[in-house]
């Protein structure tokens, strides 16, 4: 356990001074900021109204960017150690490569799930300051899908890490997938396959494996069903099962897949030639 | 302790390493040599567990590298034939070190100090902002630091300037009882102090191995 940790504090140190992680928390942390500036907190639209709408549109956006964040800077970890022989060097000490492994994954999960996360507090906070009314339901079920999604799309990323073959063909996999997910939760798309009276289980289904999907929908549950800008998907899935049931699923979900894509990827990671 | 039996590894269709076997004992100081491309960086990962062979394998005292990686890596000192672009400091890469491999870092320093190195003004750099032959220094020092009965050296002297070089020999011999080393070389005059065995390879075969003195 102990070179667990160490691999993940280096990793965790190293990552902090990285160029990436400076404009990764600008980008967030500059959301936030540009939110009150823009006196999101202030105005009433739609029927929610301060915090709630701030974080609303926060996690819309990050739903967005953060799976592209994620997977570029995290795709070329270990491939990209392996090309230019980080790994022939380190990987000849007494560490197993379980250590490694997971102590890579543990110290990249902190890196990117706390810029996130503190973005979210600061707003909390900030917003409590102006007397705005603090949505601690949104703020639990929001933290917890940022954990979710930060789960998911690094299993995804060191999965791809540990087979690719070299750093541009795992940037490559990475935007696809991004590409993909994105096109599926498009609500466009999906009308699409509606009005061409494709099954409707099916579709439902498609969205429903679909992360990001889940994502987006478990965050607007907690606002009113009624609302327009849910989409049918949504609306369908909400009326399937309880609110409680599913924003359960919604975390659930992602964390087990991110757990089976990162378990994968370890096990190609062992299989194959380390450098 | 270093048994290879009936090694074979190829990188698709070309065989990088064909059905090598030989054995390295206690006291063999060793210069492997051979023309770039011959197979010796392949066959020193082999025997550090890097690869998984297409035929026959490696023993280090009895133990299978890839499955037994922590016991085996236990004894093995290594210094690459590139030193890698490390980004963390020279601190923290001592760290990992220390902590991964029970390595002393006073030991390090010292040895550091012995090949001239000046670590202490350096220790918050970054590995890979440091010159090429600074960067083996540092290698080389926490490889005779880490005081292991298996050495293996895949050119490390590439970058030294001659001073440099001499005080590494200096140290290397000093260091010299009950090990085996195994030293990768283009230049036998440089190591004939330091080793007693001479093993060349070419096509990814052994074509000569002899006892030198
Ligand atoms: N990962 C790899 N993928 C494909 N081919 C490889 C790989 N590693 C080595 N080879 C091939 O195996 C052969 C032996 O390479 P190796 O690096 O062992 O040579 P070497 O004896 O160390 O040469 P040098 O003196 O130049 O360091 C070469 O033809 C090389 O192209
Ligand atoms: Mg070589």
């Amino acid at each position: 356990m102990k070179n667990l940790y160490l691999i993940a504090f280096l990793d965790l140190k190293e990552s902090i001074r990285a160029k990436w992680f400076l404009v990764y928390s600008l980008v967030f942390g500059g959301l936030i900021a540009l939110f009150f500036i823009a006196g999101v907190t202030e105005s009433q639209v739609m029927g929610f109204s301060g915090l709630s709408r701030l974080l609303l549109m926060y996690i819309q956006i990050t739903i967005v960017i953060l799976p592209i964040f994620i997977l570029i800077t995290t795709v070329r970890s270990i491939s990209g150690d392996r090309d230019n022989h980080i790994l022939e060097y380190m990987l000849s000490f007494p560490i197993s490569l379980k250590q490694y492994y997971w102590g890579k994954i543990l110290g990249r999960f902190v890196t990117v799930y706390l810029p996130v996360l503190f973005a979210m507090i600061v707003a909390i906070i900030y917003g409590s300051i102006k007397g705005a009314s603090i949505p601690w339901d949104i703020f639990f079920l929001y933290t917890g899908l940022l954990f979710a999604m930060s789960s998911v799309f690094l299993g995804i990323a060191f999965f791809i890490s540990s087979f690719v073959k070299s750093s541009e063909v795992a940037l490559g996999i990475a935007f696809f997938i991004w590409i993909l997910l994105l096109a599926f939760i498009d609500i466009a798309m999906i009308s699409l396959m509606m009005s061409q009276r494709f099954n409707e289980e099916l579709i439902i289904f498609i969205a429903m494996i679909n992360p990001m999907e889940i994502f987006r929908v478990a965050a607007i549950s907690l606002f009113d069903p009624e609302l327009t800008v849910m989409g049918p998907v949504a609306f369908y899935i909400l009326d399937l099962m309880s609110q409680t049931t599913f924003v359960v699923l919604s975390i659930l979900y992602p964390v087990s897949l991110g757990i089976l894509f990162s378990f994968l990827g370890f096990k190609i990671f062992q299989k194959r030639d380390l450098v | 302790m270093i048994k290879v039996n009936n090694l074979t590894k190829k990188f698709g269709e070309h065989i990088s390493l064909d059905n090598i076997n030989c054995e390295f004992k206690k006291n063999d100081y060793i210069a492997l040599m051979g023309a770039n491309g011959a197979g010796k960086t392949t066959l020193i990962r082999s025997i550090l567990g890097y690869y998984h062979p297409d035929n026959g394998g490696v023993l280090i005292n009895g133990l299978d590298p890839i499955k037994e990686r922590v016991k085996v890596l236990e004894n093995i000192s290594f210094v690459p034939q590139l030193p890698p672009p490390i980004k963390l400091s020279i601190s923290e890469l001592m760290q990992y070190v220390s902590v991964g491999a029970n390595v002393d870092k006073q030991k390090i320093i010292h040895y550091a100090n012995e090949m001239k190195l000046d670590i202490k003004t350096n220790m918050n750099k970054s590995f890979f902002k440091l010159s090429g032959g600074m960067k083996q220094k540092l290698l080389i020092a926490i490889s005779l630091a880490k005081q292991n009965n298996i050495i293996i050296y895949d050119e490390p002297t590439a970058n030294l300037d001659p001073k440099a070089r001499d005080d590494f020999y200096r140290l290397l011999k000093q260091n010299e009882d009950e090990k085996v080393l195994l030293f990768v070389t283009h230049r036998l005059e440089e190591v004939e102090q330091i080793v007693n065995r001479q093993i060349y390879m070419d096509l990814g075969k052994i074509v000569s191995d002899e006892v030198i003195s």
